[in-house]
């Protein structure tokens, strides 16, 4: 170390938390455990995800109801190089998708293979994992996957 | 025939976040840790108050203009204050209980956090003179870990008004 | 409160010159050279100033109360009033200009810093979002404005040349300020042929990574008239947010900046200036049409956050360029805007001009 250096060093940032979800997230995470998407009925419409409040009006938000497992594209983005936290490993796409039955749009991934396979309005479906591996985080549902991957709109379970 | 419960509801979410940073310590942090490095304590003086800080930062903290000059300080202080502990942390290697005092080095106008050693902590007390006892220098490096800690130097108390200001 | 009951305004504005790693400084020894700066045009010191608000983000040092060893740059003796935000700087010079509106002081100095340098940006980024729904996900800040990019794009209200074309004014203009990171003369069309970072958005149409800082000096009434000759009065200035979930707002729109805007007096107002936290080259075309912003009217001479994007400091960074042009004579009406969160989630409007009364007049909303 020459005089005269500034002097660096890896600095490592850690939180475990483990957040307390309340009924309306907990309902979602619940369905999701279970191989449902849900949202929640609120005075601009149904959203999902579910929020406690209407994200509008701020008026507390209503019954759950089940949504999806198909839905549209509202709008994507394409990356070529994810990180490795986000949720697929190869090439996919970001969305906003509207599950049918919603009033908002979700944010997810779309597995479609290529840039080309992506368009806003395109159907999708959720694929979600094994149900052995599902805890309740948003990320027991895979990723989406075009609708016409499959026959029906049913979800991959 | 047994009945299969429903999973109750999840009510928690583990959202675990790590992040990697690199810390740079600047210029006049880096001349406090070189100086560790060649067993010496260094500090900055301020152009305006003339005041030497230790560890210094680079900016004086109550002019809020540059410290440029670098002051190499003595090996011998007073204990301005201190603390007894008694609580045990993880991965700790002192023995409890354990003293923690504030150490005016000879020179310098701020005191910083050192461990006392050497003496029964009964009787550690405000106005001890210490000095700090230096690992071997072939374990000197750019850390305060270069000091193992520090013991009485055995010269009489300071005197209360040598270091009344720095409480 | 949006219109002051008080003038007040900017007296002195610097900045560092932005660069993508400044790591032979930390963020103390970074900010008072700018400290320094911003007061030696006015001629004053720590000790003139009523208050004291920074803005700046702990998650960027990886220290939590960061901001108060940012102190050290100003030097806290004797103890003096003062007050922080997570924010950008220009909600740290909202506050300010929030208790100037009181009375009871006449100066105030606002500073932000914000070193990207040492992290892992795009997971700080995500930090900022819903723990819960997106957060786990770690969308990274490319990709969010890519959303949005494609949103516009479907929506037929503009095309990956129209981001090019912003990018190549941003950074050609650069060219003219010395405190820019990315300042090159490069035509929309080789932009063009860039590889996709996160498609729709290419490299040239994502901010730079930049450590900065940068100082504003704010003074009322007469204070103001005493220090410069030509103080930039802020003549409005509001902020408003829009929910945080995407899939609830429509991304093409930025209804927070046109009623921010409203509440500043300033909306369609045909300013001869205008200085736009864009950081993502397609939501300058979005801030256009929310603000109301004629033709005429000259957009980022600075080269915009395209050309320097230190976070915390690229929106007080708009509010003290578009400032500058007031007090040195080449513009007498400007807007400054900052802005907060994934795609314009909260955005700022600050009016200025070169007489405390305008001339803005905004037309209704």
């Amino acid at each position: 170390m020459a005089a005269g250096d500034v002097l660096r060093a890896p600095h490592v940032l850690e939180y475990p938390y483990v957040r307390s979800v309340g009924p309306v997230i907990g309902a979602f995470l619940t369905g999701l455990r279970d191989g449902r998407i849900l949202g929640v009925r609120s005075v601009s419409g149904v959203v999902v995800p579910p929020t406690e409040y209407d994200p509008v009006t701020g008026a507390a938000t209503g019954e759950v109801v089940e949504v999806g497992p198909g839905g549209v594209v509202t709008t994507w983005a394409w990356t070529d190089h994810p990180t490795p936290d986000q949720p697929l490993d190869r090439p996919f796409a970001w969305a906003l998708v509207r599950l049918d039955g919603a009033d908002t749009a979700m944010l997810h991934v779309v597995d479609a293979g290529s840039r080309q396979a992506m368009a806003s309005g395109m159907r999708v479906v959720a694929r979600f994992r094994p149900a052995a591996q599902r805890v309740g985080h948003v990320r027991d549902i895979e990723c989406f996957v075009p609708a016409t991957d499959h026959a029906a709109t049913g979800a991959v379970r | 025939m047994s009945s299969i419960e429903p999973a109750p509801p999840v009510t928690t979410l583990a959202t675990p976040i790590r992040i990697d940073y690199e810390y740079t310590a600047g210029a006049a942090q880096s001349r406090f840790l070189e100086g560790l490095a060649r067993g010496v304590f260094v500090g900055q003086r301020c152009p305006v108050c003339g005041k030497v800080y230790v560890p210094p930062r680079g900016s004086c903290p109550t002019d809020g203009v540059p410290t440029t000059e670098d002051v190499e300080l003595a090996n011998t202080g007073t204990v301005t204050t201190f603390c007894v502990v008694n609580v045990p942390f993880a991965g700790q290697q002192i023995e409890i209980p354990y003293i923690c005092a504030q150490i005016l080095l000879d020179g310098a106008n701020i005191a910083f956090m050192g461990l006392i050693q050497e003496i029964p902590p009964d009787q550690v007390r405000m106005g001890l003179r210490v000095e700090a006892v230096w690992k071997p220098a072939d374990q000197w490096g750019p850390s305060m870990e270069s000091v193992e800690y520090f013991r009485p130097t055995g010269e009489p108390d300071a005197p209360y008004e040598t270091y009344e200001e720095y409480l | 409160m949006t219109r002051p009951v008080r003038p007040v305004a900017v007296v002195s504005f610097a900045q560092a010159r932005h660069v993508r790693r400044e790591d032979h400084r930390n963020e103390v020894e970074m900010l008072m050279p700018v400290v320094g700066d911003v007061f030696a045009k006015v001629q004053l010191t720590k000790d003139d100033m009523g208050f004291v608000c920074s803005g700046s983000a702990d998650y960027l040092v990886g220290a939590p109360f960061s901001f108060v060893m940012a102190l050290d740059a100003v030097g806290a003796w004797p103890p003096m009033r003062e007050s922080h935000v997570e924010m950008d700087g220009a909600w740290a010079l909202y506050e300010a200009w929030t208790l100037l509106q009181e009375g009871e002081i006449d100066t105030a100095l606002v500073y932000s810093f914000g070193r990207s340098s040492p992290s892992q940006l795009h997971k700080v980024l995500a930090l900022q979002l819903d723990p819960y729904y997106l957060a786990p996900l770690w969308p990274d800040p490319v990709a969010l404005a890519a959303l949005q990019a494609q949103a516009l794009i479907d929506a037929g209200k503009a095309t990956e040349a129209d981001f090019a074309a912003v990018a190549s004014r941003s950074r050609r203009d650069a060219l003219a300020n010395p405190n820019a990171q990315v300042a090159k003369d490069q035509t929309a069309e080789e932009l063009l042929a860039e590889e996709y970072l996160v498609a729709p958005l290419r490299r040239h149409a994502v901010p730079p990574i930049s450590d900065g800082a940068a100082a504003v000096v704010l003074a009322a009434g007469e204070r103001a008239r005493e220090l410069v000759q030509r103080p930039a009065w802020i003549t409005g200035i509001d902020h408003r947010i829009e929910p945080h979930a995407l899939g609830a707002r429509d991304l093409t729109t930025s209804p927070s900046t046109r009623a921010a805007a409203d509440g500043a007096g300033v909306l369609g107002a045909a300013v001869d200036v205008a200085e736009l936290h864009a950081p993502f080259a397609h939501q300058e075309l979005i801030l256009r049409e929310a603000l109301g912003l004629p033709d005429t009217t000259v957009v980022n001479p600075s080269g915009g956050a395209l050309a320097a994007n230190a976070l915390m400091v690229a929106g007080l960074v708009r509010i003290g360029e578009a400032a500058q042009r007031i007090m040195d004579g080449t513009a007498d009406t400007a807007v400054a805007h900052a802005t907060s969160g994934p795609c314009l989630q909260q955005n700022l409007v600050c009016a200025l001009a070169a007489t405390p009364s305008g001339p803005v007049g905004g037309r209704e909303a």
